[in-house]
């Protein structure tokens, strides 16, 4: 008579899988594994009213009623999972929208009672001071314009966002020219923070409708009332896996990333469902990105050289992002239901401890990272400059970025810091997330007569497509 | 719903026993359990049930934290959920 022994299968249930229980932990523990932000984005449709006050009211009123639990829920998910959750944000239907039904040609009041709601129920960053101007603007547009610069100086929470371009309408070059000075001018208003209201002033060409991320983030027109959209995090997870790949072909190399990708976006995954359903709020997206952090080892540039470059921005560059972006997007595509957002490896300079370090090597400048953002998520992004860089050039500059957007049918954005007062060689320092980072040498001829030419690039052509 | 606690420290006589004794008054199930020695560490692993336990998550977790604190332990309580998303298709 044999003994009675279990089948394998009757441990199913209970059997620890050490390895991957371990696994997990380390990629918490010492691989900066996070999940970036849990954002709600919330619809101010129905807070348009003609008196500015009533609206701020209204837009207060609505944003700290939806939003009331979202700091406890995160924080009660980042205990009960052992998952940091850096952020919580919360984006808007695009502030020009809602205020312009308002008899007012100053939209900072908004823009205060985004930031008042936003501090009121604890969120990190509320985006959506936005306006899409693609192909012309209305009174409303202009109205945002003008008070970006006085509403990102006077706010703290507050981010904000403009659509430029897209490849169905082209690059609206007024919108272009215009964005030069606005960015000049919050510097200006900013400059005893190191013109940190810039950082919180993003440019799109293609901008999407549901970004978790900022400073872009906005709650666009198709989007439901209310909903939650996921940004996760893990350069570190995934330099740490290609650690063990040393010498190892490129197909390897992908493979890795793939595995790595699934798995940290699955716990995206997992706190999106949490989140909307103890929020009782529909889940949007998980953006698939891989967003680095100023710690040390959380670094997209340190993946680039771990996969055999001297330093970030070397020869060979531009093809090693490209891998990374396609591999993280495959590993991620499977592990959630909803995928959106900007999706893909972004390439911050002063949220990048490993870009900082290129820049500072000379191996890492404006135009090579130009060529990155063909190939990757989403553009130049937090890059400083010379404070004393024209209008003009940093209009340019955004001409530049867009058209690759508009032409190769992708999301890119500029988010760039004219420092002002300092040259190549110095820092600016804008704590937290956010980072630091050393100013970078711009091109100094003038794209003067090109920016004042105004009007419109016309839409590209979608066939033949070289 | 089930957790994964995972105790880490220098080996020493009866971590085991006093993990189990704490987990037995809260009403919690050991389900599974793994332990081992790395380069004298302790490190166990315990798959626990929750679902008699009367206490909130949140709760629990800080009053285990503090047992291991007592005896210099490092007590981590996640759910079992985030070990399964992540590692199971």
């Amino acid at each position: 008579m044999g003994r009675m022994l279990p089948r394998p299968a009757d441990f199913g249930v209970a059997m620890i899988n050490t390895e991957d229980i371990i696994q997990t932990i380390q990629m918490i523990d010492e691989q900066h594994l996070d999940v970036r932000t849990v954002t709600m984005g919330i619809s101010l449709r129905d807070c348009a009213d003609p008196s500015m006050e009533r609206c701020c009211e209204k837009v207060y009123e609505k944003i700290t009623r939806y939003a009331k639990d979202l700091v406890p829920v995160c924080e009660a998910i980042e205990q009960e999972f052992g998952i940091p959750i850096v952020n919580r944000r919360i984006s808007v239907t695009p502030a020009a929208d809602v205020a312009a039904s308002c008899d007012s040609d100053d939209y900072v009041p908004f823009a205060k009672a985004m930031d008042r709601a936003a501090e009121t129920v604890g969120a990190d960053f509320i985006g959506g001071f936005s306006s899409l101007v693609h192909k012309g603007f209305s009174r409303c547009d202009s109205t945002l314009f003008r008070s970006i610069p006085e509403a990102l100086a006077e706010t703290g929470r507050v981010c904000s966002s403009v659509n430029i371009a897209t490849t169905r309408a082209g690059i609206n070059m007024d919108a272009v020219a215009r964005m030069g000075e606005i960015i000049k001018e919050t510097a200006f208003l900013t400059k005893e923070k190191d013109c940190l209201g810039c950082a919180k002033l993003v440019v799109f060409s293609n901008a999407v409708e549901d970004n978790p991320f900022m400073a872009g983030a906005f709650h666009g027109e198709g989007e439901p009332e209310c909903c939650i959209n996921v940004g996760v995090s893990g350069p570190g997870v995934v330099a740490h896996a290609l650690k063990e790949c040393g010498g190892m072909p490129f197909d390897t190399v992908a493979e890795t990333i793939k595995r790595t990708a699934f798995k940290i976006t699955r716990v995206g995954q997992l706190v999106a469902q949490e989140a909307s359903s103890r929020l009782g709020v529909p889940f949007g997206v998980v953006d698939l990105s891989l967003a680095p952090t100023s710690a040390v080892g959380d670094s997209v540039a340190e993946i680039l050289e771990l996969m055999g470059l001297e330093s970030c921005g070397a020869p060979g560059t531009t093809a090693a992002l490209a891998l990374l972006n396609d591999a993280v997007k495959k590993g991620g595509i499977m592990a959630s239901s909803h995928v959106g957002g900007l999706s893909g490896a972004f390439i911050p300079v002063s949220e990048d401890s490993g870009m900082v370090a290129a820049v500072e090597r000379g191996s890492l400048s404006i135009e090579k990272l130009e060529a990155m953002t063909c190939v990757c998520s989403v553009g130049l992004d937090m890059i400083a400059i010379p404070g004393s860089t024209s209008a003009a050039t940093i209009s340019a500059i955004i001409a530049d970025e867009a058209a690759i957007g508009m032409i190769n049918n992708k999301t890119t954005a500029v988010r760039i810091i004219p420092a002002l007062g300092k040259e190549p060689g110095d820092h600016v320092d804008f704590g937290g997330l956010l980072g630091s980072a050393p100013v970078m040498k711009v091109s100094s001829f003038s794209p003067e007569k090109f920016i004042a030419r105004g009007g419109r690039i016309p839409a590209p052509i979608h066939s033949l497509r070289n | 719903m089930n957790a994964i606690i995972t105790v880490v420290a220098k080996d020493a006589v009866g971590i085991i026993a006093y993990i189990s004794g704490f987990l037995s008054e809260k009403n919690i199930n050991i389900m599974d359990i793994s332990q081992t020695i790395l380069q004298q560490y302790f490190t166990m692993i315990m798959l626990v049930d929750l679902s008699k336990c009367s206490a909130p998550f949140d709760e629990l977790r800080t009053s285990l934290q503090e047992a291991g604190d007592k005896k210099g332990l490092v007590v981590h309580i996640q759910r079992e959920d985030i070990f399964n998303a992540m590692h199971k298709i």
